[in-house]
């Protein structure tokens, strides 16, 4: 399926999944710092490989990215990612150590990358299971995978199966962010769907396109 | 006086060339390859930032060319060929290859960082273009810059000294 075939309803439907998602993540993400947390409306953007790491802020910007591969009925990849200081200020929020840094060496210690690990286990856990509930596919997410890199490193991992079919990408971009003002927070999501994943994930809503 | 040119960006499955006082850079590579070909007399270099390495797995038509280590590299050396440099006296340099996630049970994801690395290395053998320098593979992101005026390919990592090959 080309990307640039899609309707826009089947753009709002694609937007709606972000929406779902990202929603039950951000209750999950809440209940674990007992924070309010708030989902931003998300957005859906068939963009280049290299608009895609425009959106999270650059090719080389450093991001702390927490890789899932999803298998089973549609394969796709899901990226929880964080700037490095968000994902410190969640490390040293969950762990009471408010020394704790990314970039000094501290991420050497096993108990950082558990931390971050888990709480993308949890947060991306909500989201895929909302997808599967919502959509009745089967979605098997494996172990999450930290990388802390240039966005382009880590995120083009990501794209490797797709960009054997196409120089796009799906990206559904969902947001969460903390209400509070001094400790802000915002958590994206990029969900990259295989161009075979979404025609299955089409023909089970029942929105095919015709012809 | 300083002679100051432009820094062109190649991005994801890309590639273009440059000539002194030019310099020609690529942002992020992770398990993608950037490749550099140049005369070092002439002054003209070429970058291509490939993601994959074997355009025969696609079922695009037409393929970017540019995306593959197998094809992107004989289309860079024919540009530089247009543009003055000499087939015989290209040199390469390459970065990247690196593997990001040790994830796999996916046989095709399966090192593809070295995968890279290899065709990358198999084609310019092919093409009989001697490779002067290379920091590949570990696990790390590198943006890489090559200056035609020097030869030089410098390379940033995160958290790390830069370093020049």
């Amino acid at each position: 399926m080309d990307y640039n075939e899609l309707s826009s309803f089947q753009l709002d439907v694609l937007r709606e999944i972000g929406n779902i998602g990202a929603g039950n993540a951000a209750t999950a993400l809440s209940q674990l710092l007992n924070r309010k947390i708030e989902m931003v409306v998300p957005s859906v953007n068939i963009v280049s490989f290299d608009e895609m790491m425009e959106l999270i802020g650059g090719a080389d910007e450093v991001v702390v990215a927490i890789l899932f591969r999803i298998f089973g009925d549609i394969p796709s990849n899901v990226y929880f990612v964080l700037s490095v200081e968000e994902a410190e200020m969640l490390v040293q929020t969950i762990t009471g150590n408010p020394g704790f840094t990314i970039m000094d060496g501290d991420l050497d210690d096993g108990m950082a990358i558990s931390v971050l690990e888990e709480i993308g286990n949890i947060v991306t856990g909500s989201y895929i299971s909302a997808l599967s509930d919502l959509t009745k596919l089967h979605m098997q997410p494996s172990v999450p995978h930290l990388g802390v890199d240039m966005a382009a490193a880590v995120l083009t991992y990501g794209l490797i199966d797709i960009s054997k079919v196409s120089d796009y990408a799906i990206v559904i971009d969902s947001k969460i962010n903390s209400a509070e003002k001094e400790k802000e927070l915002k958590g994206n999501f990029f969900l990259l769907p295989h161009p075979d994943s979404l025609k299955v994930l089409f023909k089970t809503l029942g929105i095919e396109q015709n012809g | 006086m300083d002679k100051t040119g432009t820094v062109v960006r190649v991005g994801i499955a890309d590639m273009d060339t440059v000539r002194e006082p030019d310099k020609i850079r690529t942002l992020g590579l992770g398990s993608c390859v950037g490749i550099v070909i140049y005369d070092e007399t002439k002054k003209i270099a070429g970058m291509a930032h490939i993601l994959l390495p074997d355009s025969g797995v696609t079922k695009q038509n037409p393929i970017n060319q540019a995306k593959y280590a197998d094809t992107a590299i004989p289309l860079l050396v024919e540009k530089l060929v247009d543009m003055g440099a000499r087939r015989y006296a290209m040199k390469a340099k390459i970065a990247g290859g690196a593997e990001m996630f040790k994830v796999d049970n996916s046989s095709e994801l399966l090192r593809i960082g070295p995968r890279n690395v290899e065709a990358s290395l198999e084609e310019l053998e092919k093409l009989r273009i001697p490779v002067i320098a290379k920091d590949v593979g570990g696990s790390i992101g590198r943006t890489i810059e090559f200056d035609p005026a020097t030869s030089l390919l410098k390379i940033r990592k995160v958290n790390r000294e830069e370093l020049v090959i």
